[in-house]
């Protein structure tokens, strides 16, 4: 036969009239719907996108946050839902730079839970708020119907106090900063999907779920420049360094032999075919700050048992803005793009 | 990483650049058949080691690309039915057919699950009796075995709701498609490795005779593509058109004999259409008679289902070599993974995917 004529084929492009599971990927999609829905209605903070929003009260400035917790399972090797409805919105405030203060909590609870498990979560939520010296000063529950909830979800918000003279931001990054890491990557995504996909590796692999906002202070107290922090949540490192290149208009170069991913981990994700670059933490910070700094930033962050595995992974270059570049191990160069969703396992 | 650091390793890859460099006199077309080896030298920068006598043109080989769009929307149509449990791989969900994709058809209420083998999929079947569960069994050779292993299972539990919707596709006929066309730029091709590890590389020898090409078979990893790539070369440059295998750590040349009488019991062989690129005689697997009541698109009737493909879309071309995603005018444009125009946009092995995703922008000039 002959290939000739080829029948082409092309669907037509896809519109989105209702929420993809996509949408709440961290990825480009997740920024489309915050650009498209809700920066529009509900209006922008002329500063800029952070994980926390800073308020000036009365002289003071206060760090405000607040996140959803829906993760299934709510039990998964190194924490649970508690904690990381605890850590998540603690260490949001910490990358404003502020001291967390206090917390909130929301309670979504779903006809049917057992009380034991709502008593373990709340308990294991208080025990990571006296770790990370808040306390929760008030809340809120709900009950749904059986079927219109996932068991429970908890919302927190939170209150910091931003010190005088910190400035934290993402437009505060320069060309010549360095970014750094706090440890190994991708631990609580791969950690989370063995349990929820019923994946059993050799090595186990527990997530790094827990707090850093000591760390953050350790870097600012010492009177470092931190231009700016993030913790790479959903998406992973690579979506964070495409959020600041955008958000301070530089360039941003990562070595992909710097970046630290554990064995275990790596290997879980070669054979699922994802990328660890875009695999969640819930325990990691990336600081970027000027690359005379660094140094004494990783001295630190190693001096703590959370940042024993501080490493610097790139630099941040003079344009063209926006752009992420990873240097391979073979000395090319390729793009680290923001992922339109979530990572999805491939077939072969 | 054991077993794979050492084929990522640099000073490897450098040298094994420059043993093509020196080999090569002239100017070459290399095509890597699979979706993997394709994403491997995009995203490893492979091509930018190469001399540049030496290109790569990327073939048909991504599962997700080639299944047609009609499958995909009778996929859609099982998917929505209300009594069903539609199973699939990952990448397979964004993909659209003629107007949604799995996504959408989930976000409506539809049970579509992600699962990692069919293997899972029939444990759920075992799971929910009163589902039926439907796995689409997408692939190259490479998951065929799985999937005759998951129909076969289902047949001797006496499993009646489990099925599978078929959409197997094989590496020669297509290959023999590529040489035949009039248009034909190959020289030489890297054969797809992990096919191998089940077919073995004697299919291939008839195809290396007839069109004096050679075949080098090949993993997916830096170093082994290189060595593919000089393997190639090297056949080229001395007038050779041999079947080699770079892959000799996984691949024998009788291939995995248990894997292909697991195929042979369950499937037979086919016709098919490829996406993109048309019809291809025996170029498939389709479910043997004894085994067609595992066949979900008899099951649910949905066989006469299937829309129509417009013309806008070049993955055709793309998927024969004839065009680099990136000189299609819709790359990037109409054409993004938000909003992909065709497959090989969607899926991680997709060549017009790796583009988007690691090569938008020249390279920056960093020392």
């Amino acid at each position: 036969m002959s290939p000739d004529p080829f029948a082409l084929s092309c669907p037509r492009p896809l519109r989105h009239d209702t929420v993809q599971l996509a949408h709440g990927g961290g990825g480009r999609l997740m920024k489309d719907l915050i650009e498209k829905v809700f920066l529009p209605a509900l209006g922008t903070d002329p500063q800029g996108l952070h994980d926390s929003a800073v308020l000036e009260a009365g002289g003071a400035r206060l760090a405000f946050t607040t996140d959803g917790f829906v993760v299934h399972p709510r039990r998964f090797p190194g924490g649970d839902l508690g904690e990381l409805a605890v850590y998540g919105t603690v260490n949001d405030l910490a990358m404003a730079g502020a001291r967390p203060l206090a917390l909130s909590a929301a309670f979504i609870l779903e006809e049917g839970l057992p009380f034991e498990e709502l008593t373990g979560l709340v308990r294991s939520l208080r025990a990571a708020a006296d770790r990370c010296g808040v306390r929760v000063v008030t809340g809120d529950t709900k009950v749904v119907d059986r079927g219109k909830g996932d068991g429970i979800f908890i919302t927190t918000t939170g209150v910091g106090l931003v010190p005088p003279g910190v400035e934290v931001h993402p437009r505060r990054v320069a060309p010549g900063d360095a970014v750094l890491v706090s440890g190994d990557l991708g631990r609580h995504g791969i950690a989370v999907m063995s349990v929820r996909e019923g994946l059993a590796f050799e090595t186990p692999i527990a997530s790094d779920c827990g707090p850093v906002h000591h760390l953050a202070a350790a870097l600012l107290e010492d009177g470092l420049d931190i231009h700016c922090l993030r913790d790479p949540t959903r998406g992973g490192l690579a979506s964070v360094l495409n959020e600041i290149a955008s958000a301070a208009g530089v360039a941003i170069e990562a070595r992909e032999e710097a970046v630290p991913v554990d064995e275990a981990v790596a290997a879980a994700c070669e054979i699922l075919g994802l990328d660890p670059l875009y695999v969640a933490c819930e325990g990691r910070l990336v600081a970027f700050l000027p690359a005379a700094q660094a140094d004494r930033a990783l001295t630190l962050l190693r001096a703590h048992p959370e940042g024993i595995g501080a490493t610097v992974i790139g630099r941040v270059l003079d344009g063209p803005a926006g752009r992420v570049t990873l240097r391979t191990s073979l000395g090319t160069t390729r793009l680290l793009d923001l992922l339109s969703g979530e990572q999805l396992p491939r077939i072969c | 990483m054991k077993y794979v650091d050492e084929f990522r390793d640099g000073h490897r890859a450098r040298v094994l650049a420059e043993a093509i460099r020196r080999k090569v006199t002239r100017p070459w077309s290399l095509m890597e058949v699979c979706g993997g080896q394709t994403h491997s030298i995009v995203r490893f920068g492979l091509d930018e080691l190469l001399p540049p006598e030496v290109s790569l043109i990327h073939g048909p080989g991504c599962p997700v690309c080639v299944t047609p769009v009609a499958l995909i929307d009778q996929a859609l149509a099982i998917a929505a039915r209300p009594e069903v449990t539609f199973c699939s791989f990952g990448d397979m969900l964004r993909v659209p057919g003629s107007a949604e994709d799995l996504f959408a058809v989930k976000s409506r209420g539809a049970d579509v699950r992600v699962v990692y083998s069919p293997l899972d999929a029939l444990a759920l079947a075992r799971e929910l009796p009163h589902r039926e569960v439907v796995f689409f069994a997408v692939g190259f050779e490479t998951t065929a075995p799985a999937n005759a292993l998951a129909v076969a299972q289902a047949r001797k539990e006496g499993l009646e709701n489990f099925s599978i919707l078929v959409s197997h596709v094989r590496v020669p006929p297509a290959l023999e498609a590529i040489l035949a066309s009039p248009q034909r730029r190959v020289d030489a091709f890297l054969a797809a490795g992990h096919v191998c590890t089940i077919m073995g590389t004697e299919e291939y020898v008839p195809l290396a005779a007839k069109h004096h090409v050679p075949i080098v078979v090949t993993a997916f990893e830096p170093v082994d593509l290189l060595q593919g790539i000089l393997m190639a070369v090297s056949q080229l440059e001395e007038g050779r058109a041999e079947v080699e295998n770079q892959y000799a750590r996984l691949v024998q040349a009788g291939g995995n004999r248990p894997a292909q009488a697991l195929i042979q019991e369950v499937f037979q062989v086919v016709d098919r259409t490829w996406r993109g690129i048309g019809g291809i005689p025996e170029s498939g697997f389709g479910l043997r008679p004894e085994y067609v009541r595992y066949d979900a698109a008899q099951r649910f009737a949905v066989s006469e289902v299937g829309g129509a493909e417009s013309p806008d879309c070049q993955s055709g071309l793309v998927l024969q070599g004839l065009l680099k995603p990136m000189d299609c005018p819709a790359f990037g444009k109409a054409c993004t993974p938000d909003h992909p125009l065709g497959a090989t946009m969607v899926s991680s092995e997709g060549a017009c995917a790796a583009y988007y995703r690691y090569r938008r922008f020249a390279p920056v000039e960093t020392r």
